[in-house]
């Protein structure tokens, strides 16, 4: 059983969830994800893992409440059980050693770059981390950003805490003159996308964990498919980072909105409002 | 009982299977063919001709005894008859619907060489809706077995016969599945109008109830791997892992919204069931749908986008002849009122500027000659181009084998994906063996059935071997 040990609400939005998953907790890694229903009658939808416990037996998962399933996701109480949870799914984050180390998040992206950033500091990388908020009371888990990195630095869109601005902004503020190694990037599309733009100017290898509609996530239907390089690749088995430099983000925008109408039908008929202000 | 036998009759005509009326078929997930009545089965079973040789047992994949059970049916004996299938496969009801008789026991019998063969599916079926009717279905609860452990991977028919054979052996059997829900792709593949979930779900219980037991979200490779299992005391591991991985067409357009693979469209109608109102998962079936291909799975996809409400067309690059799909599936699907475009094929796929699907190119085909499947080559007919207004493409073109296990397991060999077996099923890993679609690439239910079998036979006589020689090697191993 899959129960929920611990949940701690990190912004009005987005609610962190520990929940026993013993086999998971023993074999996932920076990058993994989980595909879960938070009811019998849910759609299934991946999250990233942001942290596992093998000895005790649990993972952390930290969820944004904007659609249905997300939403009764969020609103699972301690105690409660996931009636379905899989994983670890998808490709491991690539971490190598190459000295310097950049890891860019925006919004719940921030969540996945703690392990991320984490095991790219336990390779020996010297790992910075700038993210992303809409202001100072929805940046999340900061205290364990600041442990996992080397420097954390913050943009909030009006300037209530760090660089006034987004994160690609930071980032051309922040630029080192030697610049880093390798950078991974992780948040909404648009953010990845100019990401991308900017470290390809840089000439920085870029990696870019995508989050595209997944049903499966183990490879048999196509629906996360993506077009990198030219080639279409499945983001839950082949992914979900690939070079950013690469990936046909306009593509991934436009199917990322194909039930866009269905959602907002789905999440204005469903009562629950929790956490919404 | 008295002793007065029924009088054979082949020359009576073969029962026609009753089927829920076309007009009535239009919005409900209800099952089609409604099968026979009581009266159709006594004719039916009257007309097998209790051959002394039965060459339909021989073509059963499976060899079941079909000429014992139709003979107890013959004599008014339906439980007897469904007792006699149990026998040898867990799947009668499943079986009795999804298998492609015509191919095997129905092309085999002798009466069908002058007359029609003695619809040997459909009586396989009453027998299970019988029983199940009259609660037998179950089978005795038994004690959990105490034998060796083995693990099989996949949920789907080869691993479910292979369950059966050795939970009945005396072992214990684990299956591990990664969706949340058990059969593989008589969950996810086949729609509730071909067979209703309450079968498959009853049929799976008789196994949980025989002492099999079943792990749900569980995907081998990635939750734990095959080392992992065998360090858990797992003996022996059978890779059941099917064909779930969809080929795409490779044209433009292909991934424009309102394009799906078949795979993702009838695993968000049949496993997720967007066809409910309760479902969340969503499913975008348009007013003009496309499905290409001529498979099963391009019949499954073309009957759910009708139900759905959409116009539809099966776009199929050679003739109705060359059909892959079951028979009655391609009739159904013309009683139901769907178009066939035969000698076409897509060749771009126009949208919007939002990515949404608009409009799809195709070009007439010709046959050529034969191909290395034996039939004839589709050529295209240059300046043969056209265009139709479509919203939903569907492509149902063939799938090859899952590659998760594979991919989290290099010491398997694999030819292009299909996992490479011995002729005793084993794989190149001791104590592996694979079966069903993973090694065959996409094959049929009854093979997969048959494969499960043949490797359930391999584990038991490889775990009876190496006990012998455990012994000498100080190896312990569970009886």
């Amino acid at each position: 059983m899959n129960r929920i040990l611990k949940r701690r609400q990190l912004t009005p939005e987005i609610v962190l969830l520990e929940v026993t998953a013993p086999r998971v907790a023993r074999r996932w890694k920076p990058g993994n994800f989980i595909i879960i229903r938070p009811t019998p009658e849910s759609e299934r939808i991946p999250l990233t893992i942001v942290d596992g416990d093998a000895g005790k037996g649990s993972i952390t998962m930290v969820v944004q409440a904007i659609g249905k399933t997300t939403m009764q996701t969020a609103a699972l109480r301690e105690g409660d059980a996931i009636p379905d949870l899989a994983g670890p799914l998808g490709e491991p984050a690539t971490v190598e050693r190459v000295g310097h180390v950049l890891a860019v998040g925006g919004g719940v992206g921030v969540a996945e770059l703690l392990p991320v950033a984490g095991a790219f500091r336990r390779a020996g990388n010297y790992v910075t981390a700038i993210c992303g908020a809409r202001n100072a009371g929805l940046r999340i888990l900061q205290e364990g950003l600041a442990a996992a990195t080397d420097e954390t630095l913050w943009a909030t869109d009006d300037g209530s805490a760090g660089f006034h601005g987004n994160v690609v902004e930071l980032m051309q503020a922040w630029k080192p003159a030697t610049p880093p190694g390798l950078i991974h990037a992780i948040g909404p599309i648009p953010m990845m996308r100019a990401v991308a733009s900017l470290t390809r100017e840089w000439g920085v290898r870029t990696y870019a964990s995508l989050n595209p509609v997944m049903i499966d996530g183990t490879g048999m239907c196509g629906g996360c498919r993506v077009t990198v390089g030219g080639k279409v690749r499945f983001a839950c088995v082949e992914g979900p980072e690939f070079d950013a430099h690469e990936v046909d983000f306009d593509e991934l925008a436009r199917r990322n909105r194909a039930y866009a109408d269905k959602e907002k039908e789905a999440r204005e008929a469903h009562p629950c409002r929790i956490g919404l202000g | 009982m008295g002793d007065i036998r029924p009088k054979r009759n082949p020359k009576a005509p073969r029962q026609q299977v009753p089927v829920l009326e076309a007009g009535r078929r239009a919005s409900t997930p209800e099952e089609v063919a409604t099968g026979f009545v009581e009266d159709q089965v006594k004719i039916e079973a009257l007309r097998c001709l209790n051959c002394k040789n039965p060459v339909c047992v021989d073509a059963c994949p499976l060899h079941l005894d079909i000429k014992a059970f139709i003979d107890r049916m013959a004599n008014g004996d339906i439980a007897g008859a469904f007792e006699k299938i149990s026998e040898q496969s867990p799947f009668p009801g499943v079986c009795g619907r999804v298998c492609q008789h015509e191919l095997f026991c129905e092309k085999a019998c002798l009466l069908g060489k002058k007359l029609d063969p003695v619809a040997i599916g459909s009586l396989e079926r009453y027998c299970a809706d019988y029983a199940r009717a009259a609660g037998d279905g179950h089978g005795a609860a038994r004690a959990r077995p105490t034998g060796a452990k083995i693990a099989l991977v996949g949920s789907g028919p080869a691993s479910m016969i292979a369950a059966f054979d050795l939970v009945r052996k005396g072992y214990r059997v684990s299956v591990f599945e990664a969706l949340h829900e058990l059969g593989g792709v008589l969950a996810y593949g086949i729609p509730p109008f071909r067979l209703p979930r309450e079968i498959l779900n009853q049929e799976i219980d008789r196994l949980a109830g025989m002492g099999v037991e079943f792990h749900r979200n569980f995907i081998v490779g990635k939750t734990a791997t095959i080392d992992e299992l065998f360090a858990e005391g797992y003996e022996a591991v059978f890779i059941g892992t099917g064909a779930g991985l969809p080929y795409l067409m490779g044209i433009p357009g292909e991934n424009l919204i309102g394009v799906y693979t078949a795979n993702e469209f009838l695993t968000r109608i049949n496993l997720m069931q967007a066809y409910r109102k309760e479902s969340d998962t969503p499913v975008r079936v348009g007013r003009r749908t496309y499905v290409i291909g001529g498979g099963n799975s391009a019949m499954d996809a073309a009957r759910w986008a009708k139900r759905l409400g959409s116009e539809t067309t099966v776009l199929f690059r050679r003739g109705r002849a060359e059909l892959r799909a079951r028979l009655e599936e391609v009739e159904h699907a013309e009683q139901e009122g769907i178009r066939f475009e035969f000698l076409a094929a897509p060749v771009a796929i126009h949208g919007d500027d939002k990515g949404f699907v608009t409009g799809l190119d195709c070009i007439r085909m010709e046959l050529g000659a034969p191909d290395s499947s034996g039939r004839p080559s589709p050529v295209p007919i240059a300046g043969s181009e056209y265009s139709v207004e479509v919203d939903t493409v569907v492509a149902a073109i063939g799938q090859g084998p899952n590659p998760t296990l594979q991919k989290a397991t290099p010491e398997l060999i694999t030819n292009r994906g299909k996992i490479v077996i011995d002729a005793s099923g084993q794989t190149s890993m001791e104590g592996v063996f694979a079966g069903g679609d993973v090694v065959r690439g996409g094959s049929t239910v009854i093979l997969a059935m048959k494969d499960g079998r043949a490797a359930a036979d391999a584990i038991d006589r490889a775990l009876k071997a190496r006990r012998a020689d455990g012994v000498s090697e100080g190896r312990e191993v569970a009886q």
